[in-house]
């Protein structure tokens, strides 16, 4: 189809033809230089561009996914996660479903709370469920600790009946034959040679070192149920099982070589009793079935008395059960509630009492600190930014060097002069006492107080209100000022009326970067703000690295978040993104 | 602004009072920090003006505090530590968030407002839930307490600052002088160091001097995702202030002050530089 006419007789594919090409074809599509539709072609170099585009911000935004924004979604999530009392008391949580949330509960619930105990201690769990629940009760964490050390007598009296009944029941061996699988115990087995094998061989090797290379470190394979007891026997092989990961996990030991705790027997007792037991068809039929006719005989002690007269009378509050059945769920908003002066208590949600409502204060305190920084910006601020914006740029330039010297100079140079200026026995106090405006032995208490965080903080944010400002007044043309007095304004119309209100976006973008800035802030009113000039952000920390209740930071942290984010959104619709402007 | 001839005496009284005031505030920004480096020279343990540094006395002022800062063993580790961390920071970040600003300052980006959102959030973020979030993920995965995790932390703060400067001075690069590069024949990566890099070389510097003191600066993260072993010199100055407080801090903020104006004239250098370049090359 190529013209020979052509001006330089070049057939093939140059955009000449192409174009030539397609004015001659009718209707087809216009065709790129290699003949491809000119539409797929174009979209297809937009397609490269944009995959280029993004192969080069890839690796920039895991990074950030990964080191800043994982973070932030776990502190979310841990503000509402509650697995540790579901984790830990499962068998509990159960039974306080049928729980009618006035009286002591059941024996039941206290055969399950027991066996979920004596596990939870041997795991070393049971402290930290205790302080989780101390956050919402005081005085479980004790109670916690004291119910722990008394929970391997819960059973005894069964064992020992057990074990009158007969020896056998006292030798591991009797329980491997009960409880294990056949898979597991010949894994067992084969374990026991390769180690004795090994052994063998470490005995007989001449140097130290050759010793050492042939130590036998693997653990013991682990352990399994076999199905026939977890059918008979439910409960004995669920606590069967956990003591055997326990002592295979915790204390590095066998099953096979460890008498059982006396929950276990208990757990025997009591699924005997409830006459279950007889589909088991094992090795030592015999045995149980001699124990399931004898058990009804067995001399009783309900695990509720031991609980009640026994560990500790609390257990008869049904605060502490309340407690428990309302933080058993795996997600709870309990600690938004506690951020809001709100409990979760066995009767719903409740406003904590009077004089443990501090959050509130606390936020309150810190939006009035914040505002009340952001407006000492605006008075310190304007005027600076209005005499830069107005002097030649020479000076100006001079001048602005004494805004972003503070701007530049580490934060905890200006707090620590702050710290330094502010003491009773300070700079400022010094010359007060100088000039006679104050008496000597009665200084200001400048630091420690609110006083000492705002004028602090208003030093530190000052330049980040004369920066966004300065920028705005430096594009108002100074000729409406002008032509405003020439049309007989005074001075101050002139400005109220024509100056200021162009100035209004520049107030805009500074007070909410300094609001920001200021509602989060942590280390200024930590040095200088004492007891009473702290922010919510101070809370957070203390609750992070002194009061370890780590949920109720996330909380309090999400919120905050939160308030910061629809501010930040605020920012981008009046300044937008872009305009971040770093002086 | 200068007072015209015909100005009424209450204008004239207007004009100089605010002058006053204007340099009341700009004695109240800067006198704070001036105030701090002579006190550092204080020859006793005061945080105030001695008498005798009052009257000019020669043996009020000594140099012991900035020797006890040299010679004390937890200063130096402090010292050793920040310029550990902010370097390698900086570099991660300079690194990363260069190459994200070249591939954010091309015309066609999805979803770009959505990356620039995430990329610019370690800035909007307030601190301390920051350093919250990173102390609880962290000790999840195993790296609080460890320099990694320090440097991770640190770097992903730089970062908005790397990305808000270089994009800045990619916005007036002017894109005919890559595609000269490529028609010339030479290969992205080369047409990237020989023709982008220079030019955009100031935006980098500066972007890394902030990223550099965002690092060295920064206490809250570091106070939570760091341990005993990576403790910097502001982490040293935060407990000097909380607990015994002691005139080497004013020392060591001296030290600080100096840096910061050093800083501050590197990055007013660069930013003139950098209009020169720009002003010369055609847009």
């Amino acid at each position: 189809m190529t013209s020979a006419t052509d001006p330089d007789a070049y057939t093939g594919a140059t955009p000449d033809n192409a174009i030539r090409d397609a004015d001659r074809a009718e209707k087809g599509p216009v065709l790129a230089a290699d003949g491809t539709p000119l539409k797929a072609s174009l979209a297809r170099s937009l397609r490269v561009q944009k995959l280029r585009a993004l192969g080069l911000i890839a690796p920039l935004l895991i990074f950030i996914l990964v080191t800043f924004i994982a973070p932030i979604a776990d502190m979310l999530f841990r503000s509402v996660e509650n697995q540790i009392v579901s984790e830990t008391l499962p068998r509990t949580v159960q039974e306080l479903e049928r729980w009618d949330g006035e009286s002591v509960p059941d024996e039941e619930t206290f055969r399950a709370l027991a066996a979920d105990l004596m596990i939870a201690t041997e795991l070393k769990n049971h402290t930290r469920l205790g302080s989780r629940l101390n956050y919402e009760t005081t005085g479980i964490s004790s109670l916690f600790r004291q119910t722990g050390r008394d929970m391997d007598e819960v059973g005894e009296v069964y064992l020992d009946q057990f074990v009158e009944l007969d020896e056998a029941w006292e030798e591991p061996e009797t329980w491997m034959t009960l409880m294990a699988s056949d898979d597991w115990l010949t894994a067992r087995d084969q374990w026991a040679t390769d180690k004795e094998e090994a052994e063998a061989a470490q005995d007989a090797a001449t140097t130290a070192e050759e010793a050492i290379a042939l130590e036998f470190t693997t653990p013991e394979p682990d352990f399994q149920l076999n199905q026939i007891s977890q059918e008979a026997l439910p409960r004995t092989a669920s606590i069967y099982r956990q003591f055997a990961q326990v002592i295979q996990s915790e204390d590095e030991d066998s099953p096979s070589e460890e008498e059982p705790w006396a929950i276990v027997y208990q757990a025997l007792y009591e699924d005997l009793t409830a006459g279950r037991g007889e589909g088991y068809d094992g090795d030592i039929a015999g045995l149980l079935t001699e124990a399931r006719e004898a058990v009804g005989s067995f001399e009783e002690v309900p695990v509720r008395e031991f609980f009640l007269e026994e560990v500790d009378e609390d257990w008869a509050d049904p605060e502490v059960w309340g407690t428990i059945e309302a933080f058993s769920s795996p997600y709870t908003a309990g600690y938004f509630l506690a951020s809001a002066d709100f409990q979760l208590t066995p009767q719903g949600i409740e406003r904590q009492p009077e004089d443990q409502q501090i959050y509130g204060l606390l936020f309150q305190r810190t939006m009035f600190m914040s505002l009340t920084i952001m407006f000492s910006c605006i008075v310190l601020g304007y005027p600076i930014a209005f005499l830069l914006s107005n002097l030649p740029v020479r000076t100006s330039n001079l001048l602005l060097i004494l805004v972003l010297l503070p701007f530049w100079t580490s934060l905890l140079v200006r707090t620590s002069a702050w710290k330094v200026l502010l003491q009773q026995q300070g700079v400022i106090n010094d010359i007060l006492v100088w000039i006679g405006l104050v008496a000597d032995n009665n200084r200001l208490e400048l630091i420690n107080n609110q006083t000492g965080t705002i004028i602090a903080m208003t030093h530190i944010l000052l330049p980040f209100m004369i920066l966004p400002l300065y920028s705005v007044m430096k594009t108002i043309p100074p000729y409406y000022v002008r032509a405003a007095k020439s049309l007989g304004a005074t001075p101050f119309t002139a400005f109220r009326r024509v100056y200021f209100p162009q100035s209004v976006p520049g107030i805009g973008a500074g007070c909410i970067l300094v609001f920001i800035l200021a509602i989060g802030y942590y280390i200024t009113p930590e040095l200088v703000g004492g007891t009473t000039g702290t922010f919510i952000s101070n809370r957070i920390a203390y609750h992070i690295s002194s009061s370890l209740n780590w949920g109720l930071a996330a909380a309090l942290g999400s919120i905050l978040l939160a308030l910061v984010l629809v501010l930040y959104y605020l920012y981008d619709r009046i300044v937008g993104i872009d305009n971040v402007s770093l002086g | 602004m200068e007072l015209p001839p015909y100005a009424t005496t209450g204008e004239r009284i207007w004009f100089y009072t605010f002058r006053v005031i204007c340099g009341l505030i700009f004695f109240f920004l800067i006198a704070p920090i001036l105030t701090i480096i002579p006190l550092s020279f204080n020859a006793e343990n005061f945080f105030t003006f001695t008498p005798g540094m009052l009257a000019l006395d020669p043996d009020a002022y000594s140099m012991r505090h900035y020797e006890d800062f040299f010679t004390n063993s937890q200063w130096q580790t402090a010292l050793r530590n920040s310029i550990q961390i902010a370097p390698a920071a900086t570099l991660l970040s300079v690194s990363l968030g260069t190459l994200a600003a070249v591939g954010l300052s091309q015309s066609h980006v999805p979803a770009r407002r959505a990356i620039m959102a995430i990329l610019i959030s370690p800035m909007i973020v307030p601190l301390i839930i920051s350093a919250a979030g990173m102390y609880f993920f962290y000790s999840r995965i195993g790296l609080q307490g460890t320099w990694i995790g320090v440097v991770l932390a640190h770097a992903a703060l730089g970062i908005p600052f790397v990305i808000i400067t270089v994009t800045a001075t990619l916005v007036g690069f002017d894109n005919s002088l890559t595609r000269a590069s490529a028609n010339l024949g030479a290969g992205p990566v080369r047409t990237f160091f020989k023709v982008q890099m220079p030019l955009i070389l100031p935006g980098v510097i500066s972007g890394g001097l902030f990223a550099f003191i965002t690092s060295f600066d920064e206490v809250v993260v570091v106070l939570f995702v760091g341990s005993a072993g990576q403790k910097t010199l502001p982490w040293q100055m935060f407990i000097g202030l909380r607990e015994q407080i002691s005139p080497t801090i004013l020392a060591v903020a001296t030290i600080l002050v100096v840096i910061s104006i050093a800083l501050l004239t590197t990055v007013e250098l660069l930013r003139r530089r950098s209009e020169r370049l720009r002003g010369l090359s055609p847009s």
